[in-house]
């Protein structure tokens, strides 16, 4: 059977192939290309197997919340749940908006103003997720009594991170600002969270 | 891979003969913890911890399979599954603290089994790869146990959970990506639980095999001895098989006597009330402690607490793995040929001090967040570093070794073979060395 090694039809003499001397020979391109072949085959298996960790569409279905914020009066925090998370949600008070702006923003280790943290014309309702950027811990100080820290926001018990009334990063190990996340006012008193 | 002198193994019966032509299981069993295995004659009590420690695996896997019997995981019911394997299954309480307990004594052991190995050089060549497959299980053991400790959904569980995956947001951009994909969702829920069952079941069985990697590569150049010097013939040599069977067999024994002591006398000395308490993601615990067998890691973590080009969490995220990986590189560290600490006065006083060291800072990662404890772990974690980084190097080129015996048999025959670490660090204290 002629093949694609084999054109030359029987009784004609062929030019004697010497696959050494070709380099790389045919055999190493047939190998290397069928090796290639299967290993990319092989990644684009581990593909499904690598994302079926990332959460799944009934963990990202619950990734937005709505929060009434008729009952919080000005001094008072709640916290609620926001993706399985801890969430803060702060009506401040006249003069913890002061105590925030009177930082001078360069000395911060996360430098941003309570403005950049807040609604535009809503500059008392401070949102964040109550989840340490250290490692996680739910700081306190949301609730009523507990422990706001040097600052007078939140302040960490596990190692000792200090926020303040913006919950700007003042003391303490943790690296950035408590996180803010998207949010967007649906009415005066109700938010859309995610 | 084995000495000239070995036994080979004869099979006598018809069975046997016929299975080793086809199969040699026996045979493999025979080179390697029978007669066929040749082990130097002057091996202390230090080295029964390998075979516990395989022991240790054993109990934790048997008693691992039977619970999951039991257990369900799942966030809702996980809690609730624990505590009816505690009330309701038969015997469920003795396999939850077997298990549990079961996993302290493993780290005891191995603890033992690594200190046993840097005070007798036994990473050094021609044993680096037992070395390094050693800190391969060693590494596995530690995700093993820290998933396992997940699994009750306990307050600690959860906490340890939200802590240990908070790690990896400490990585530049794609932190909070892979923290994310680690845990199936935004918190450790269901998702996570999950994998972390899954994974819990699957690693012992990988620790099984890298132990067999480790036991295949030890046997090329045989066990390190209390002199670190080399067999140089038979008369050095005893077989494993009655020697190190009896010898491994009474070490066993004690091991399950301490064992049961804690197992049903002191269940929950090394756990953490706070697990007894249900899940709460809303709620801290005051006071975030994993398990003691990872203190000393903890407290490098935490000694971390100032930024400097890097943010401080990322510092005590690369120095607290980094503590573990820097001992891939202990072989070509110590450059030291002589292998025991028996003859290295000078590294003998660091290791001692190293040992301190580690026990300081397992004491600081125990204890609260405090200042003096914070400073403290900072002294102590710099020394670490700079033990296997600057001092080791550097007396392992200085060093003036003590003479070294010309064989085992010598050292065994002048009544020093088998010294232990205790009695040598006294006896250059107060004695000249004669024997030498």
């Amino acid at each position: 059977m002629a093949t694609v090694d084999d054109m030359v039809p029987p009784g004609e003499s062929p030019e004697p192939f010497h696959e050494e001397a070709h380099d790389p020979r045919r055999r190493d391109f047939i190998n290397i290309a069928a090796v290639s072949f299967a290993g990319v085959g092989a990644v684009a298996i581990v593909l499904p197997l690598i994302n079926q960790m990332n959460p799944s569409a009934d963990v990202l279905a619950q990734s937005t919340t709505e929060i009434d914020l008729s009952k919080i009066l000005p001094g008072q925090a709640i916290k609620t749940s926001f993706r399985k998370q801890p969430l803060f949600v702060r009506n401040l008070t006249p003069k913890e908006i002061s105590e925030a702006d009177a930082v001078d923003i360069s000395t911060l280790r996360d430098p941003q103003t309570l403005e950049q943290r807040t609604k535009a014309g809503k500059k008392n309702w401070l949102i964040t997720l109550g989840v340490c950027t250290h490692l996680g811990c739910v700081p306190l100080g949301a609730g009523e009594g507990e422990n706001k820290g040097p600052f007078g926001g939140y302040f960490c018990p596990c190692h000792g991170s200090a926020y303040d009334t913006a919950a700007r990063i003042r003391k303490g190990p943790a690296p950035s600002n408590l996180h803010v996340p998207d949010y967007a006012f649906n009415s005066d008193t109700v938010v859309t969270v995610g | 891979m084995s000495f000239p002198w070995a036994k080979q193994y004869e099979p006598k019966l018809p069975l046997t003969r016929w299975l080793d032509e086809r199969l040699p299981v026996p045979r493999l069993v025979y080179n390697s913890l029978g007669g066929g295995y040749p082990v130097p004659r002057n091996l202390n009590y230090f080295w029964n911890f390998g075979v516990l420690a395989g022991a240790a695996l054993a109990i934790q896997i048997v008693t691992g399979i039977v619970l999951a019997m039991h257990y369900a995981a799942n966030g809702l019911v996980a809690f609730d599954s624990v505590e009816s394997i505690m009330r309701d299954v038969n015997a469920g309480w003795f396999l939850r603290y077997a298990h549990a307990n079961g996993a302290s004594m493993f780290f005891i052991v191995v603890y033992t089994h690594i200190f046993r190995g840097l005070y007798y050089g036994s990473y050094k060549a021609p044993r680096e790869m037992v070395w390094l497959l050693g800190v391969v299980i060693f590494l596995l053991m530690m995700a093993t146990a820290f998933m396992g400790y997940v699994l009750p959904w306990g307050q600690m569980s959860f906490w340890g959970a939200q802590v240990i995956t908070g790690f990896f947001s400490a990585i530049p951009l794609v932190g909070d990506t892979i923290r994310i994909w680690l845990l199936g969702g935004f918190a450790p829920d269901n998702a996570a639980l999950n994998r972390f069952f899954s994974l819990h079941y699957l690693l012992p069985f990988v620790i099984a095999g890298v132990i067999i990697l480790h036991i295949w590569a030890l046997h090329i150049p045989g066990s390190n001895n209390p002199t670190g010097v080399d067999v140089k013939g038979e008369q050095d040599t005893v077989p494993f098989h009655p020697y190190y069977t009896a010898k491994d067999g009474f070490g066993l024994g004690i091991f399950m006597l301490i064992f049961a002591g804690l197992l049903f006398f002191f269940p929950n000395y090394l756990g953490h009330p706070d697990n007894y308490i249900p899940a709460n993601p809303l709620s801290t615990p005051a006071h975030i402690v994993p398990e003691w067998y990872f203190w000393p890691f903890y407290a490098i973590l935490r000694a971390f607490t100032a930024d400097f080009i890097l943010p401080a969490k990322l510092w005590g995220v690369l120095a607290m793995f980094g503590s573990i990986l820097l001992l891939f590189f202990l072989p070509w560290l110590d450059s030291s040929p002589v292998r025991s600490m028996n003859y290295r006065p000078k590294a003998r006083i660091a290791f001692w001090v190293l040992v301190a060291d580690i026990l300081i800072l397992g004491y600081c990662g125990g204890a609260p967040a405090t200042a003096t404890y914070v400073i403290l772990s900072q002294i102590c974690a710099a020394y670490y570093f700079a033990h296997f980084l600057i001092i080791l190097p550097l007396i392992s080129r200085s060093e003036r070794p003590r003479p070294l015996p010309n064989s085992i048999t010598e050292a065994v025959l002048a009544n020093h073979g088998g010294t232990s670490p205790a009695q040598t660090a006294l006896s250059t204290a107060s004695a000249p060395h004669s024997a030498h």
